[in-house]
């Protein structure tokens, strides 16, 4: 099957590939680019481990492909930190224990750096309703929400 | 889970894609929101062996208001129904539809249109569809037409789209004033395909009579279910708790419920009765001028 090229903006870095059309972009994101910090968790569209945010918008990116990605942005869990400085919501999920095995967290981070550019003071209840498409298997849900806040607040005070 | 290989296509206008789905045939597939199609092929049990991406076909993807209707852009994404006003003041069922969808990560990506194009009776927008009486609005070869929601869902993952026509809109009336309508899931878990769901739209007259009433059913039957003998019996009468209770008994005997890991056929039919009863109280509520 013939490949095709694409040029994907990657945590603000140009990546060209040859790649076939049928590569899911969360392949290509872990085994072309090594970038394994998203995480293929069910496979099937449910658990939203794998989010990425593509042009702004949190997908699965087990349900899209990379062909699809050609021409635009994507921001991945490695994008969040900046100068060695950890990203608020980074720091809220430590600060607050947002994470107990850790599987969800990447997808969790990517869904909150989407939704919290669209709500920065959002109520417990508009989390948990913008989580709803991410599955913490730890079911660690409270500190998650809490973590949001903490990283929201930041936000809020430090404009970052 | 790797889907089989296939040949990808982006074409940039609609005529263009329409001459790919004539070249191609029967094996091309259409992509817009993918968020059934990929998890089906990744599945395998699709493999189309040409997959023609609709994504960038500027100009489909808008939500806007002319001639008495609501259109709904091929490439409207479900993310957009929720966030309308329009679509929050004048057409509560469709809100209460989008916010029940997957979830909102999927909700970023699907398309209203690929809801009723991908023809699986458990989708929701069916439902909701049926009950406003929308029409949709194909394209191919040979120009436009327009197919009634009624006409639109044949059989099981069966639409009236020929293979090389391209769903380009849906259009809504704008209900009357004194509308009310709602849509009622149950579902599992967030992400799960309805046990069962009911919508409802109703208009009253003056003197609080039914004068329409649209009534779909989702996930309890080969295709989503449009409840005529209900919206018949509601039309001329007052809607009283009576009325209601017999409505909802009607409309569980016009689904064609099935046993599977959701439910018994009995249990759905049930739940359509009682979704059916409060989605009537709650379009009655609205249409009265409530939340």
């Amino acid at each position: 099957m013939a490949k095709m090229a694409i040029k994907v903006n990657v945590n603000g870095a140009e990546q060209s590939a040859e790649i076939e059309p049928r590569l899911l972009l969360v392949h290509f994101l872990r085994e072309n680019l090594r970038l394994t910090g998203t995480h293929i968790g069910c496979d099937t569209s449910h658990c939203g481990a794998c989010t990425v945010v593509l042009d702004g918008k949190p997908v699965k990116s087990c349900t899209v492909f990379a062909v699809q990605a050609d021409g635009r942005s994507i921001m991945t869990v490695e994008g969040l930190e900046e100068d060695g400085k950890l990203h608020p919501l980074q720091d809220g999920f430590f600060q607050e224990h947002g994470l107990q095995c850790g599987y969800c967290t990447p997808g969790m981070l990517m869904t909150g750096y989407a939704f919290l550019k669209e709500n920065s003071d959002p109520s417990d209840d508009e989390i948990r309703h913008a989580i709803s498409g991410n599955l913490c298997r730890c079911t660690g849900y409270v500190n998650i929400v809490k973590a949001y806040q903490y990283a929201a607040q930041k936000m809020r005070e430090g404009g970052a | 889970m790797i889907p089989r290989s296939f040949e990808y296509y982006s074409p940039r206008t609609l005529d263009e894609a329409i001459a790919l789905l004539q070249k191609l045939g029967p094996e091309a597939k259409l992509l817009s929101g993918g968020q059934s199609l990929i998890p089906m092929m990744k599945l395998r049990l699709v493999s189309p062996e040409y997959i023609v991406d609709i994504n960038r076909i500027p100009g489909l993807d808008y939500l806007s208001e002319s001639d008495g209707h609501l259109r709904i852009g091929a490439l409207a994404r479900e993310h957009e129904l929720e966030s309308s006003e329009v679509v929050k003041t004048k057409f509560p069922i469709l809100s209460d539809t989008a916010k029940v969808i997957a979830d909102p990560l999927v909700r970023s990506q699907a398309t209203v249109c690929g809801n009723l194009a991908h023809g699986d009776p458990a989708n929701d927008h069916p439902a909701t569809m049926l009950a406003l009486g929308a029409t949709v609005v194909a394209q191919g070869p040979n120009g436009q037409r327009e197919i009634a929601i009624a006409d639109f869902f044949p059989g099981l993952f069966t639409t009236a789209l020929e293979p090389e026509e391209i769903l380009t809109e849906i259009k809504i009336p704008f209900p009357p004033p004194r509308s009310g309508g709602a849509y009622l899931k149950l579902e599992r878990k967030v992400g799960d395909f309805a046990t069962a769901g009911v919508a409802v739209q109703i208009t009253l007259d003056e003197s609080d009579v039914c004068k329409y009433a649209g009534i779909g059913l989702t996930n309890v039957g080969m295709t989503p279910i449009k409840a005529k003998q209900t919206e018949a019996f509601l039309v001329g009468k007052k809607l009283d708790d009576a009325t209601i209770q017999q409505a909802a008994e009607l409309a569980a005997s016009e689904s064609e419920p099935m046993d599977d890991i959701r439910g018994s056929a009995d249990y759905k039919r049930d739940l359509v009765r009682v979704l059916t009863a409060r989605a009537l109280a709650t379009a009655l509520n609205r249409a009265q001028g409530g939340a």
